[in-house]
C-alpha cells in the first residue's frame, strides 16, 4: 500500500507466535507463549533503557518532556496528527503534550511509571448496567467480570510483584491471597491526610504499589529517592516487564526480542487469517515475518494505527474493521483534584511521593456516575511547580519566585483519575496525508471527552478539598479535569471486548472477531478505563490472553 | 588543522539538514550558538525579569540564556523563526513606546512592557508574524526550563535553583550538601 519499500522474507525463520509491543500486555503474553513452549519474535519499537541514560533529568523525563521524550519515541520520525475543536489539523511531535505519547522501550511505561497496581472493582466491569446509559456515551458493561479476571491479577501481582496492605481498603473487591509484599509506609503529606480522611469518616490506605517494599524477585528493595515517577529506577526496585516477564521469556530460549523494528503492518491472507507482519527492521530495511498467530499490544493509539493500517481483501478498512469500531471509543483519565497551602514543611521528597489513596469515591456517588480513586502526590519537581499556582497567582517576576522558594515544601497535591464516560466520536483514525519517518501514514487523534466528565471530574475535587481543608490546609484551590482529547499514558478503549461482532473489536479472550489468529493484548480492550491508573488491569488481561492462546491453540488451529 | 566559526556552523547546518537560521545580520562575532549579541541582551533581560536576583541568584545568574540559546539548535530547532522574529517585534515596540532598546529600559518600564506584552496590548504593528502572547508564553517557559531544570543543559549554574528550593543534590536522602563543609561536599565541589 503506502510502502515502496520490498519486504523480505529471507532469513526470519517463521514462528508460533508474534507479539507487537513490549510493553505491559505484549511483555506478558511473550513470557507465556515462550514459557509454554510456542517460539515467539516478541517485536519492540524502542530499545532498553535504564537511569543512566537521562538519570534525574527533569525536562527529558516521562513527566516533562519538553526537550523529549526519555523513553522514546524521539521527535525526528514519529508524528501524529490531532484535530482541533474547530475542525482543523495540526501535526504534534512526540515530545508535545497533545501526542499521548505512551514511552517506546523495552518494558514500555513499566519502566518509568508511577507504578500504582489497582485492581478494577466488580462495578467497574458493570458501569452499563450499575448506572444504566449516559446519553451520548458507548458506555457498556465488559463480557468479562471482575471474577473472570480475578486469578490473573492474581498472578500479576506475584509475577511481577506488588506492595500492599491487603484488606486495608474496604471497597477492594475480593481477593484470593494477599499482596506478596508488605505496603510503603505513608510518606509525611500521607500521614496527615490520613488522620484527616478519617476524621471525615473515609478509609485511607497505603497505595498498592508494583514497587520492592523489600527484596523481591531477585531485585533489591526501593531506597525511596525523589526521582521514582517518570523515571528509571535507579536501583531495579521498580517492578516492569522489563526486569520480570521479558529476561524469563528470553530465557526460556523459545523467544527472541527484537528491538528498534517499526511494524507497518499485519498480513491477512485472501482467507482471512493473520500470517505475519510487515516491519522496519533496526537499519530501516523492510522485512517479513512469519507466525501462526500474531497479538499486538502496541497501547491504544498504536494498536488501531496498526489495525487500520492493515488492509486487505476481506478487511478493506483494516484489519477488524468491518464494522467500524477499530479505534472509536478512545479514552484515558480525566484527572482532577486540589490543591492546599500548610503552614509548615509538608514536602519530605521521599519516593515514590503517592502513598496514601482513597477509594470511597471510586462508586456509590450520590447522583454520579463511576468516580475515581484520589491519591496524594508523586514526588514533586522544581520546574512542573513553577506552573503550580491558586487562580490569579502571578506566572512570573519576585512574588513568583518567592512562592517557589518559600511553598515549595508547603504544598499538599490530592487528585486522581476520574473514571472517563466513553464516546464514539473519540477515536484514532489514520491520517490520509501524514506519513512517520518510515513512509507509515500516523495516527489522527479527533473528538473530546464525554461532556459528562467535568461533571464527576468537580465532584472529585470537591472531595478532595474538604479534606485538604480538614488536613490543615490554609488555603485551597481545585483543578478540574475532563474537557478536551482524551488519550494520554492511560489510554484504552479503542479495540474494545464484547460479545457482539457489530458493537465490539475483539471477543472476550481479546481475538479479533472473524480473525482467530489474531489478538490485541493492551488497555485497547478496555470496555471502559476504572477510576484508577490502568497498569495492573493491562498486566492480567494480558496474562488472561496468554492463558487462552495457550489453552486453545493445537498447533496449527484455535479448539473451538 | 582549525576550522572557522563560520565553516563549522555551515557544517551543522548541512548535518542537521534543517532551516538552521544563521544570523545573518549578527555576522559570526556572536559569542552565541544562536542568538546575535543583542539578541542575547534581550532574552536576558526577560529572563530576568521571569526570575530576578534577590536574595538568591536570578536568571542571569543561572545563565538561563544559555540553556535557550543550546537548545536553540538542539530539542528548540523548530523554534528559532519564533524567537527571530520575536526579539526583533519586542525590540521595534520598544523602540517605538520609549525610543529605546528593551534591554536599556529601567527595571520598571521593563516590567510594564511586558505586563503589556503578556496581555497582548503590545502595539500590532510589530506583531503581524508573531502572536505577541505565545511568544511571552513561550520565552516564560523556556526561562523556568533554564533555571529550574538539570544544569546540564546549560541553565541552572551552579544548581541556584535546586538550592533555593532546598531541594537535596545529589539526589541521597538527607544530605543536603550545599552549605556543608565536610569533605565529601569538598569533593563533590571538586
Amino acid at each position: 500500500m503506502c510502502h515502496r519499500q520490498n519486504f523480505r522474507a529471507m532469513k526470519n525463520k517463521h514462528v508460533n507466535a508474534i507479539v507487537v509491543g513490549a510493553g505491559a500486555g505484549g511483555g506478558v503474553v511473550a513470557k507465556e507463549l515462550a514459557v509454554a513452549g510456542l517460539s515467539v519474535v516478541l517485536f519492540e519499537r524502542g530499545g532498553w533503557a535504564t537511569y543512566d541514560d537521562h538519570d534525574d533529568d527533569e525536562l527529558i523525563s516521562q513527566r516533562t518532556t519538553v526537550l523529549g521524550n526519555a523513553f522514546g519515541p524521539d521527535d525526528k520520525r514519529h508524528r501524529r496528527v490531532v484535530v482541533n475543536s474547530d475542525g482543523s489539523t495540526r501535526i504534534v511531535l512526540p515530545s508535545e503534550g497533545s501526542y499521548s505519547n505512551n514511552a517506546a522501550c523495552v518494558g514500555s511505561g513499566t519502566v518509568s511509571y508511577g507504578a500504582m497496581a489497582w485492581r478494577f472493582m466488580e462495578k467497574d466491569f458493570t458501569m452499563k448496567s450499575t448506572y444504566g446509559h449516559v446519553e451520548g456515551s458507548t458506555l457498556d458493561d465488559w463480557p468479562i467480570t471482575y471474577f473472570d479476571l480475578e486469578p490473573y491479577y492474581e498472578k500479576a501481582e506475584w509475577e511481577i510483584g506488588v506492595s500492599g496492605e491487603s484488606g486495608a481498603n474496604p471497597f477492594e473487591s475480593p481477593r484470593k491471597k494477599p499482596y506478596p509484599m508488605p505496603p510503603f509506609a505513608y510518606n509525611y503529606s500521607a500521614n496527615i491526610l490520613a488522620d484527616a480522611a478519617q476524621r471525615l469518616g473515609l478509609h485511607p490506605f497505603p497505595i498498592p504499589m508494583l514497587r520492592n517494599s523489600v527484596r523481591y524477585g531477585g531485585r533489591p528493595a526501593c531506597y525511596r529517592m525523589r526521582s521514582c515517577v517518570g523515571f528509571a529506577c535507579p536501583v531495579n526496585a521498580k517492578c516492569g516487564t522489563h526486569n520480570t516477564v521479558i529476561p524469563t521469556a528470553i530465557e526460556s530460549g523459545n523467544c527472541e526480542l527484537r528491538t528498534h523494528c517499526q511494524v507497518a503492518e499485519i498480513m491477512i491472507d485472501e482467507k482471512g487469517r493473520a500470517t505475519g507482519v510487515k516491519y522496519f527492521d533496526e537499519n530501516d530495511k523492510g522485512q517479513i515475518q512469519t507466525a501462526d498467530i500474531v497479538i499486538i499490544a502496541a497501547a491504544a493509539v498504536e494498536t488501531a494505527r496498526l489495525l487500520l493500517n492493515s488492509k486487505s481483501k476481506l478487511f478493506p478498512n483494516g484489519a477488524g474493521n468491518n464494522n467500524d469500531w477499530v479505534g472509536r471509543n478512545l479514552q484515558g483519565h480525566a484527572y482532577t483534584g486540589a490543591h492546599g497551602l500548610i503552614k509548615d514543611d509538608v514536602y519530605d521528597d521521599v519516593g515514590p511521593g503517592a502513598t496514601l489513596a482513597i477509594a470511597d469515591f471510586n462508586h456509590n456517588n450520590p447522583g454520579i456516575v463511576g468516580g475515581g480513586v484520589l491519591c496524594n502526590e508523586f514526588t514533586a519537581m522544581p520546574y512542573l511547580f513553577s506552573k503550580m499556582r491558586p487562580p490569579g497567582a502571578k506566572r512570573w517576576g519576585p512574588e513568583h519566585k518567592e512562592y517557589q522558594r518559600s511553598q515549595f515544601k508547603k504544598l499538599i497535591r490530592l487528585h486522581g483519575p476520574f473514571q472517563e464516560i466513553p464516546n464514539f466520536e473519540a477515536r484514532v483514525t489514520v491520517d490520509p496525508d501524514v506519513k512517520d519517518h518510515w513512509g507509515i501514514p500516523v495516527a489522527r487523534l479527533s473528538g473530546s471527552r464525554h461532556p459528562y466528565d467535568p461533571t464527576g471530574c468537580q465532584f472529585m475535587s470537591d472531595r478532595a478539598e474538604e479534606i485538604l481543608r480538614e488536613a490543615g490546609a490554609y488555603h485551597t484551590w481545585q483543578s478540574v479535569g475532563g474537557k478536551g482529547l482524551s488519550g494520554g499514558q492511560h489510554q484504552a478503549g479503542t479495540a474494545r471486548m464484547g460479545n457482539d461482532p457489530k458493537t465490539s473489536v475483539t471477543n472476550k479472550f481479546g481475538q479479533i472477531h472473524d480473525i482467530d489468529n489474531l489478538f490485541v493484548a493492551d488497555g485497547s480492550l478496555c470496555v471502559t478505563n476504572g477510576g484508577f491508573n490502568p497498569a495492573l488491569t493491562i498486566l492480567a488481561l494480558g496474562y488472561r490472553v496468554g492463558d487462552y492462546i495457550v489453552k486453545n491453540w493445537n498447533g496449527t488451529q484455535f479448539k473451538s | 588543522m582549525e576550522t572557522s566559526r563560520r565553516e563549522f556552523l555551515r557544517q551543522l547546518s548541512l548535518a542537521c539538514g534543517s532551516v538552521l537560521f544563521i544570523p545573518a545580520c549578527a555576522g559570526y562575532d556572536s559569542p552565541w550558538r544562536f542568538f546575535s549579541e543583542k539578541e542575547a541582551r534581550t532574552v536576558i533581560a526577560f529572563a530576568e525579569q521571569i526570575i530576578p536576583a534577590d536574595k538568591d541568584p536570578g536568571a542571569t545568574d543561572a545563565n538561563v540564556v544559555n540553556f535557550i540559546d543550546k537548545q536553540l539548535i538542539g530539542p528548540y530547532t523548530r523554534f528559532q523563526e519564533d524567537y527571530r522574529k520575536g526579539i526583533t517585534a519586542i525590540e521595534n515596540s520598544a523602540q517605538k513606546i520609549f525610543q529605546k532598546t528593551f534591554y536599556e529600559l529601567d527595571w520598571k518600564n521593563q516590567t510594564g512592557f511586558m505586563e503589556q506584552m503578556e496581555a497582548g496590548k503590545l502595539p500590532e504593528e510589530f506583531w503581524a508574524e508573531v502572536n505577541q502572547r505565545n511568544f511571552f508564553n513561550r520565552l516564560l517557559d523556556h526561562s523556568m526550563q533554564g533555571f529550574y531544570g538539570s544544569p546540564r543543559h546549560g541553565g541552572n549554574k551552579n544548581y541556584v535553583s535546586y538550592k533555593m528550593m532546598r531541594l537535596d543534590y545529589p539526589h541521597v536522602l538527607g544530605q543536603n550538601r550545599y552549605e556543608s563543609k565536610c569533605a565529601t561536599a569538598k569533593i563533590l565541589e571538586l
